[in-house]
């Protein structure tokens, strides 16, 4: 097991969640199919500053990033922020780790809130699949550059004589993982493979996910933690009618490779589909929060980072959350079963259960964790009680600012608790964190 | 105004001479206020109907206390011109009248004055309340003075206002200061042929003293619903310009216009149908991050027109819990918390379709003549916290949803009333911030139209 501290040195402060805002998250080419990144940060971060009568106001950070990001979007966060409400001296920067992107920028404000070195601050996460940046490809690039290079007239025209008519086709982002070749899909079908996930299972997860999300809504449970955009007034991935015997009618995709005996049991029910959105946590610390009045919902209590080598075969690529979590719970002295409320992004509802079913196995856990008993099983009537990505979407790194207010705002109505969450990202890296209220 | 072609085209100058040959309705431009600007644009004439008068004293110190030029003679040279130069007031102090007879003393007066009074002028008639009067000559004399102002407002041209402040035998003169200066100012722009009772819910505490005129909500919180867009926005922007915080609620589906709002007036926002039982308890809290609430606006309400003939049980129901229900139960809260301080206002939207009714909205028409039950019955209830509640009952008023009505209804609703175009949703929230002011303390349980005196339900 790599090692990691053992035991956390406490820290100054905790840093408060106090809020939240995103917009409703819309599928992919659909009603954000014309909103930018920097559009959909500016919308989320205005609402925030309204709900928190932040206009003209300056916060100690505002840290956000983007996994789909354009060239000219290089200080995107920046660019949002000086055309919000906020005041034009609130710093910023970006941060890009995938899926796990805006759980890190969490854990970025929450750690210089402790640290005393900021009061307040906002982390956030953007994705557009719609406005995805779109590359020249390798070919034209390198004729251009040269071209760019060439210090006469006759070296440019030397430079440009190498263009081919195949190098005109852009490179347009997919889904896909560089050292592999292979989609996120495939991946986990091979992981759900070898976990024996049925289909069964992950439509269960899926049309929990769906129910809890429609009576989330149903209860307002969003009303303050959502402003409508562009037309959206909820996420309109949601089908709230969706049952598991309606799910098992859909069509199976990604045959997992080197699994020859094992069906597809992967559908666009229980994988998360492409989606664009914005959200936004406001952090602080209490005193902050106190002298304007406003809740602390929960505080952030830790975090831990892991990644594997799904490259070289020994581990799933969104299996890394495995890894994490039991690291996280060593260094604070809890157990699996220590939680009131689990929030698991649910990248495939097979990714989750993959990782529920190594942290139940013996031998995952002896050969791998180094445990002599294994993690075992939680209640899982507390995972994802108001939904999670399979029914709100998934824009990438606006993920963990949708989860992380969730959660806080689970714990502040219920007065008190402890709640787990969990990222799966790509390249084979998962953030997850403990909060408390 | 841009969409009121009409306005604008008897208002250009080619459009004047055509409108002038052919008899064409004038469209006045009605001065509205901006900070700094002075109480009145020109001299005054003071009258007095007796010498029992008691307010000409207040209403000279006010005015000369300002730096206005005040006469006694409403025949009197002003501002170095003749006797027949225009003036900017003429406002006369009718308390004390012992019969009819003394009416004439008015009529004395204002006949002249109307003949002078300038563009966007005030005349204001000052008189006791008629049902404090016993007397049969003495009430018929005080009431008689409402059947000379209303009709005198159907006379008034280019912009002037006409209007009618009954004071309560009890009442001092700084209990009247704020409404003086509304009424004498800009702020009532499309308050005309109205009457206001001041003083006449017992037991009102307040003051005047070290207000800043120009900013007299500072330091004060509101909360505006319906804030989104509209006269609620304005209301928001008004309320904000007088130096208010202010929270704005809205509908959650309503929330990104709600946040703009918001964001433009520096105050905050909350996702809330009002409607809900948490509503109040919700509302509470959130002030609570304020400090505590010092006003409520009433603005939220909803239209599910229908002939009742064809009215269903889910359309009457939505209408009245948002127009009234709502109302209720978020009164009740402030009345029980200490959240809404002391000397705290409730201002409250009516309309003037729940004074004269209107064809197709007898759910919206019955919420709202409801509102009217609401504020007498609750006016009283408020005065143990030095508090009140009042409400602002809109005409015809140019905003998004009379931009949308057919032609024809539209240019009825702006022509049939005495400054034949319709208000804007600032004449509405001026009102509104006037109720709101600390200083209005003397002014509780009141319903003032602010619809260029419409001819609907006049």
């Amino acid at each position: 097991m790599p090692s990691a501290p053992s035991s956390r040195p406490s820290l100054p402060r905790r840093a408060a969640i106090v809020g939240a805002n995103r917009i409703p998250f819309a599928r992919s080419n659909g009603a954000y199919a014309r909103a930018s990144n920097q559009d959909m940060l500016t919308a989320a971060l205005d609402g925030l500053v309204a709900r928190f009568g932040m206009a003209g106001e300056q916060v100690g950070e505002v840290v956000s990033g983007a996994v789909l990001k354009k060239s000219s979007d290089f200080n995107l966060t920046r660019e949002a922020v000086l055309g919000s409400r906020l005041a034009a001296s609130t710093p910023t920067y970006d941060v890009q780790q995938a899926c796990g992107t805006s759980l890190q920028t969490t854990l970025l404000i929450a750690n210089k809130i402790a640290l005393g070195q900021i009061e307040s601050g906002v982390a956030a996460g953007v994705d557009t699949t719609s406005d995805a940046p779109i590359e020249v490809n390798e070919g034209l690039r390198s004729v251009l550059l040269a071209a760019n290079r060439a210090k006469s007239t006759a070296g440019i025209v030397k430079a440009l004589a190498g263009l081919r008519p195949g190098q005109i086709v852009p490179e347009i982002p997919a889904n896909r993982e560089p050292r592999t070749g292979m989609s996120m899909g495939e991946h986990a079908a091979q992981t759900a493979a070898a976990w024996g996930i049925t289909r069964q299972a992950q439509d269960e997860i899926a049309a929990a996910s769906h129910q809890h999300l429609a009576q989330a809504y149903d209860r307002g449970f969003f009303d303050d933690l959502m402003t409508p955009y562009l037309g959206l007034t909820k996420d309109n991935n949601l089908r709230p009618d969706s049952t598991v015997e309606g799910l098992a009618k859909l069509k199976p995709v990604f045959k997992p490779a080197g699994y020859p005996d094992t069906e597809a049991t992967m559908t666009a029910a229980n994988s998360t589909p492409l989606t664009d959105g914005a959200a936004t946590v406001l952090l602080a610390s209490d005193e902050w929060a106190a002298e304007r009045g406003l809740p602390v919902l929960a505080h952030f209590v830790d975090a831990e980072t892991a990644a594997v080598d799904y490259v070289h075969g020994d581990e799933g690529l969104l299996m890394a959350p495995a890894y994490a979590v039991p690291r996280l719970l060593e260094r604070n002295g809890l157990t699996l079963q220590d939680f009131d409320f689990y929030e698991f992004h649910e990248a495939f509802a097979s990714t989750i259960l993959a990782t529920f079913a190594a942290w139940e196995d013996p031998i995952f856990c002896k050969e791998k964790l180094g445990y002599d008993e294994p993690l075992g099983s939680f209640d899982r009537s507390k995972l994802n009680v108001v939904g999670s990505s399979l029914a709100t979407g998934h824009p990438f790194a606006a993920t963990g600012a949708r989860i992380v207010p969730t959660l806080a705002k689970l714990l502040h109505e219920k007065g008190s608790g402890r709640g787990l969450i969990s990222i799966c990202a790509a390249g084979g890296q998962g953030v997850v964190a403990i909060l408390e209220a | 105004m841009s969409n009121d072609w009409y306005s604008d085209f008897v208002n250009s100058g080619v459009g004047r001479t055509i409108a002038g040959q052919v008899g064409l309705p004038p469209v006045p431009r009605l001065r509205r206020w901006e900070p700094g600007q002075p109480l009145l644009s020109g001299p005054a004439l003071l009258g007095t109907a007796t010498a029992d008068g008691r307010v000409a004293k207040v209403v000279r110190s006010l005015l000369t206390d300002l730096g206005i030029e005040v006469h006694d003679d409403p025949h009197a040279p002003v501002g170095g011109g003749s006797s027949t130069s225009k003036v900017a007031a003429g406002i006369v102090d009718a308390t004390g009248l012992s019969s009819p007879a003394d009416l004439a003393e008015i009529q004395g007066f204002l006949t002249p004055v109307m003949r002078r009074i300038g563009p966007s002028g005030r005349i204001l008639v000052i008189g006791d309340v008629p049902a404090e009067a016993t007397s049969p000559a003495v009430r018929a004399a005080r009431r008689a003075l409402e059947g000379l102002v209303r009709s005198a407002g159907k006379e008034a041209r280019y912009g002037a206002t006409v209007n009618l402040v009954h004071v309560a035998e009890d009442t001092v003169g700084a209990d009247l200061e704020s409404t003086l200066r509304f009424f004498l100012s800009s702020r009532s722009a499309f308050v005309h042929g109205q009457r206001l009772d001041v003083g006449t819910v017992p037991g009102f505490a307040g003051s005047s003293q070290g207000v800043d005129w120009d900013k007299p909500l500072a330091g004060r919180t509101a909360v505006v619903t319906g804030a989104a867009r509209g006269i609620g926005a304005t209301v928001a922007k008004t309320l904000r310009r007088d130096g208010a915080t202010v929270i704005c609620v809205d509908v959650p589906s309503a929330g990104d216009a709600l946040a703009r709002t918001a964001n433009d007036v520096g105050g905050s926002a909350l996702q809330l149908d009002i409607t809900a039982d948490h509503a109040p308890a919700t509302l509470l809290d959130h002030a609570g991050r304020h400090g505590g609430l010092d006003v409520v606006v009433h603005n939220a309400g909803i239209t599910r027109d229908k002939l009742l003939a064809n009215q269903d049980r889910d359309r009457w129901n939505s209408v009245i819990d948002v127009n009234l229900n709502a109302q209720l139960a978020i009164n009740d809260a402030l009345m029980a918390s200490d959240v809404f301080h002391r000397g705290g206002r409730i201002v409250t939207v009516s309309s003037m379709a729940g004074i004269a009714g209107n064809r197709g909205q007898t759910a919206y028409g019955a919420s709202k003549a409801g509102v009217i039950g609401m504020v007498d019955a609750t006016a009283p209830l408020l005065v143990e916290k030095d508090a009140t509640i009042n409400a602002v009952a809109p005409g015809f008023i140019e905003t998004a949803m009379t931009a949308a009505m057919p032609v024809g209804t539209r240019e009825a609703g702006r022509r049939l009333s005495s400054m034949t175009q319709g208000g804007l949703p600032v004449d509405v929230a001026e009102t509104i911030a006037w109720f709101a002011q600390a200083a209005s303390y003397a002014v509780n349980g009141q319903v003032l139209r602010v619809d260029g005196q419409n001819y609907l339900g006049a």
